[in-house]
């Protein structure tokens, strides 16, 4: 199974591609070259840093490789910022649009007498029917470091708790996102990308 | 819940895990890779492996140290030592790490921190100091000094205003090292800890003086520590980070549990 991994130049993706690769996956790099994306088994857009480097996706014309690829129904899977981006944007950078493929927008986190970011392990309480956590019980743990973050609405997968309830996971059909760090997170991270691996179409 | 983090801290010399008080009379504790496993194995949600080769010879053994280490790693591992540039900074990202320390080069030149952030994100620089508590000062605490050279020497400026730079710099975390109290497994710093947490917005790991669990629990509580560094109360099997996580737990800390 090929999994094209989108490099858009937001942080190091040594460690995304060492946890695939671990769990069997044949990857292969694209910054832009589009035929990757359209001869792919299965899509992942890590991404750490700010909102306003997904600008380079719309730029490489990735964005609309990566819209068709969705529509076709290749399984997608965005983490931290590639998480953030299947949403109509974040007020981290205004001006720059996501995917829209969740109507919502991501936000910072509220002033609170907590730090931001949140940085850690955090736990996850998953909802009925996800597909992308089969398997993760109540309250297991996953590593965090965000500032900003997806709101809890009906395409929720897993909510975790800081400072306020946040979308940790959102998934719709074959389009996926985690906001944690599942190459990070243990055994319950490689459960997570494992799922994602195995994911058929209709088959739940 | 966000739990508490404590992570594990690998000494490296020439590719080898080192114990020693001070890094003085240095001891064998094994291979980084095997050691590393096995500390994420037993619990640690984090391995920072921290190299005291001072050599040029020794970053290539290094880079091959981390690249080994990194492959069967699935916890946030953090490399520090002897990182001067962002080109030092990038190979030892593309070597598997997902975070690097960096102390006196940062010092020299703030600017590497932005550098650094800027291609890699905030997440990925731990600014690491190395502090002592000025005794002449009406108070030691605020006016704890930065030092370098092993704690040796002063750079006459104080930790608390050097952190806030490193934040607004673009540092993702602070690593605050007390040097009164490492080695002497009497406790951490919580003043200073303390001090240096409320005045940053980033989270500060607080390292230097662990012995005993009880430690643990007065830095996470007293000292308003994020996460904590456990390196000798590792060695040689004397505990795991698991059954130091348990006792926290029982004295109420949130910790990553069962892990």
């Amino acid at each position: 199974m090929r999994v094209t991994v989108i490099d858009y130049k937001a942080g190091n993706l040594t460690s995304v591609l060492k946890t695939l690769r671990h769990l069997g996956a044949d990857t292969i790099v694209t910054d832009g070259d589009l035929s990757l994306v359209e001869s792919a088994d299965r899509i992942v857009l890590p991404g750490v840093g700010h909102f306003a480097a997904t600008e380079r996706l719309d730029k490489t014309g990735l964005t609309g490789a990566i819209r068709s690829a969705i529509a076709r129904g290749v399984p997608f899977l965005g983490i931290c910022v590639g998480m953030q981006w299947l949403y109509a944007g974040s007020t981290e950078a205004p001006q720059q649009r996501g995917l829209g493929h969740f109507p919502e927008s991501c936000t910072r986190f509220a002033e609170s007498q907590e730090k931001v970011p949140h940085v850690g392990w955090n736990s996850l309480d998953v909802r009925n029917g996800s597909r992308l956590l089969a398997g993760v019980e109540l309250g297991e743990f996953v590593y965090f470091t965000h500032s900003y973050k997806g709101p809890v609405t009906n395409d929720t997968a897993a909510i975790t708790q800081y400072i306020e309830p946040f979308a940790a996971a959102v998934e719709r059909n074959n389009v996926m996102g985690v906001q944690f760090h599942p190459e990070k997170s243990g055994d319950t991270g490689l459960k997570i990308l494992r799922n994602f691996l195995a994911w058929q179409a209709g088959v739940a | 819940m966000l739990t508490k983090r404590i992570i594990a801290c690998l000494d490296v010399h020439a590719g080898r895990v080192v114990k020693g008080v001070q890094f003085v009379d240095l001891v064998d504790a094994g291979d980084p890779a095997t050691q590393a496993a096995r500390h994420a194995r037993e619990g640690a949600d984090e391995i920072v492996l921290l190299d005291i080769t001072a050599t040029h010879e020794g970053r290539q053994t290094l880079l091959d140290t981390v690249r080994r280490t990194a492959r069967e790693l699935f916890v946030p591992f953090c490399v520090g030592g002897g990182i001067k540039s962002a080109r030092d900074a990038e190979q030892v990202f593309e070597a598997g790490a997902d975070k690097v320390s960096i102390n006196s080069a940062a010092l020299a030149d703030p600017s590497l921190i932005t550098a650094i952030g800027a291609s890699f994100g905030a997440q990925a620089v731990v600014v690491a100091i190395d502090a002592r508590r000025d005794l002449a000062a009406a108070d030691p605490v605020r006016d704890a000094q930065v030092y370098v050279q092993g704690g040796r020497r002063p750079i006459g400026r104080t930790v608390v205003e050097w952190a806030r730079e490193a934040e607004q710099r673009g540092a993702g975390e602070i690593l605050l090292t007390s040097m009164d109290s490492d080695g002497t497994r009497a406790g951490f710093d919580c003043e200073l800890t303390a001090a240096v947490s409320e005045a940053v917005g980033i989270p500060v790991i607080a390292s230097g003086g662990a012995g005993t669990v009880a430690h643990f629990t007065d830095v996470f509580a007293r000292g308003k520590a994020d996460a904590a560094l456990a390196a000798s109360i590792f060695h040689f099997g004397v505990s795991t980070s698991r059954s130091l996580k348990e006792e926290l737990a029982h004295a109420g800390v949130s910790v990553r549990l069962p892990c």
